[in-house]
């Protein structure tokens, strides 16, 4: 596999939108189409992540549409990617891959989703849609419903009381929202006390309404180039050094659910191609869909032993100054805002900016090294990829 | 039986008051009923075997938001069955406001009702229930 580095990296706020799903990534791809210095007819595919653009604009068939609107060459094909939640950082992968295998040189790739164009109860039946339809979704399971399982799980099989698991949980969305209001692409951009998030209503026990990331609109583009391309798109071509995908759930299959199997096949295989620990790792986006959420992504991904992770938010350990690896500096998916098929670009924009030190007040002091974590679905998919700012 | 792994076989079955699971007749392993391979050794060498209907709870959640169509709140449970392999379904007959972490471990019989799907699925299903062995 030949070197593979991001050029320009682009995302629309997050929030809700006016328009449409394809508005929304043509915004995002002129934007890193800008930042690399190329235009439309220098792409040779298209990578486009959306989870539910039937439902939300009904608009099937995106990839195609949005070729046009930008003016990609005819010979460019584009392509529709739908893996729940991860969906964007498997199109990400796949452009790495393939501009790796030499098949590309420079691919456009990234996702939108308008989720807030649905009411709450369709975007939680479409969302449901991701467990599987036959054995998990006529019980009405959500997907806070999902991780309130995990939770009480791990509540049990680590021996704490509910109510401090809570508080700790709290502490999760807390740090996330403090971040958050650093960022000016964020859906919430200030900041909330544990007190605040305890009172909030109980959507699945024991997850509060402000354990939970919110529907949101938006779209985040980025161009995947050989380094040859890229150093010629950009001063600070930041390099994809490994990463890994892996399948499986739905939770009947990983009963567990205090360690998402997937997430440690994933991440292995990419630290393994990165030869990098996650003690290398300077700063990380990953899948807080659900302050639990957060709490066995740090675990799973090794940067704390199983059931040791829980008091990393309150601590400080996680949060933009400590010394250990800072997650979700952007925000996270709790306050950023999950447009689920436009997060896992959102979340690679988030560490390539870090990684230029472009990041201004929420910037990780010196961070060279950074991960991505998103998942999908009922612990269906897990997909991480490892950036540096060097080769 | 030659285990057809349908999702109708595995309905009949509820229908009949059985739950139906596959059987590896290698390492006699039992999986869930829509599994092509066992879940342990990946055998495709299966035959579809009724299970036990016990089983004890390893964790819920009670669903305060619901999706479209349902009436919130109940309580949604995941359950290790005595024959091994794990299922979803409902625990029923308790007062959701009274679910605490003390249904953590708790033995179960299970059986199971009928639901009325929306237009995205398929129609009338029977959906696993729980109840408290007391
Ligand atoms: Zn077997």
């Amino acid at each position: 596999m030949r070197e593979v580095a991001i050029a320009g990296v682009a995302m629309t706020k997050f929030g809700i939108s006016e328009d449409t799903c394809i508005e929304m990534f043509g915004q995002a791809a002129t934007g890193a189409l800008v930042k690399s210095d190329i235009e439309p007819k220098d792409i040779e595919a298209l990578f486009l992540g959306n989870c539910l653009g039937d439902f939300e604009d009904g608009q099937a068939h995106m990839g195609a549409h949005i070729h046009t609107a930008l003016g990609l060459p005819m010979a460019a094909p584009a392509f529709r990617f739908e893996n729940a939640c991860a969906t964007a950082t498997v199109a990400i992968r796949q452009a790495a891959l393939m501009v790796g295998a030499g098949i590309y040189d420079v691919v456009l790739a990234g996702g939108t989703e308008r989720v807030a164009a649905m009411d709450t109860p369709m975007a939680t039946r479409t969302f449901a849609m991701a467990s599987n339809s036959c054995y998990s979704a006529p019980t009405g399971i959500t997907f806070p419903g999902v991780f309130a399982m995990a939770a009480h799980m791990y509540a049990g099989k680590y021996g704490m009381d509910i109510s401090s698991l809570s508080e700790y949980m709290a502490h999760v969305s807390v740090k996330n929202h403090f971040h958050a209001s650093m960022n000016p692409k964020a859906q919430f951009q200030k900041e909330i006390s544990v007190e605040k998030v305890l009172e909030s209503f109980m959507v699945a026990d024991p997850l509060h309404f402000l354990d939970c990331c919110p529907f949101s609109d938006g779209a985040s583009a980025v161009v995947i180039a050989s380094k040859e391309k890229a150093v010629q798109m950009t001063d600070k071509p930041v390099y994809i050094i490994g990463t890994g995908q892996a399948a499986g759930g739905p939770v009947i299959n990983n009963p567990d659910m205090t360690r998402i199997k997937p997430r440690e096949v994933a991440s292995a295989m990419a630290y393994k191609e990165a030869g990098v620990t996650p003690g290398d790792i300077d700063l990380c986006e990953l899948h807080d869909c659900f302050t639990i959420a957060e709490i066995l992504a740090i675990e799973g991904l090794g940067f704390y032993e199983f059931g040791k992770g829980y008091d990393a938010a309150k601590k400080g350990e996680t949060r933009l100054g400590s010394d250990r690896t800072v997650i979700n500096p952007s925000g996270g998916l709790k306050a950023k805002g999950h447009p689920i098929g436009a997060t896992g670009a959102a979340q690679v924009t988030e560490i390539v900016e870090q990684l230029r030190g472009e990041s201004k007040e929420r910037q990780v002091e010196g961070a060279r090294t950074g991960l991505v974590d998103t998942l999908g679905g009922e612990f269906g998919t897990v997909c991480n990829l490892i950036l540096r700012s060097y080769a | 039986m030659k285990h057809q792994h349908l999702f109708k076989d595995y309905q009949q079955g509820l229908e009949n008051g059985e739950l139906i699971g596959v059987y590896c007749k290698k390492c006699k392993t039992f999986s869930f009923h829509s599994s092509l391979s066992c879940s342990k050794c990946g055998s495709m060498d299966l035959v579809g075997k009724v299970s036990e209907k016990s089983g004890t709870l390893e964790t819920f959640t009670v669903i305060r938001v619901a999706a479209e169509g349902l009436t919130p709140p109940f309580i949604v449970a995941l359950v290790r069955t005595d024959s091994g392999f794990h299922v979803m379904g409902n625990l029923e007959g308790i007062d959701p406001s009274s679910a605490s972490m003390d249904l953590l471990g708790k033995q179960v019989k299970i059986s199971s009702k009928k639901v009325t799907r929306d237009r995205y699925s398929q129609g009338v299903t029977h959906c696993l229930s729980f109840t408290l062995d007391q």
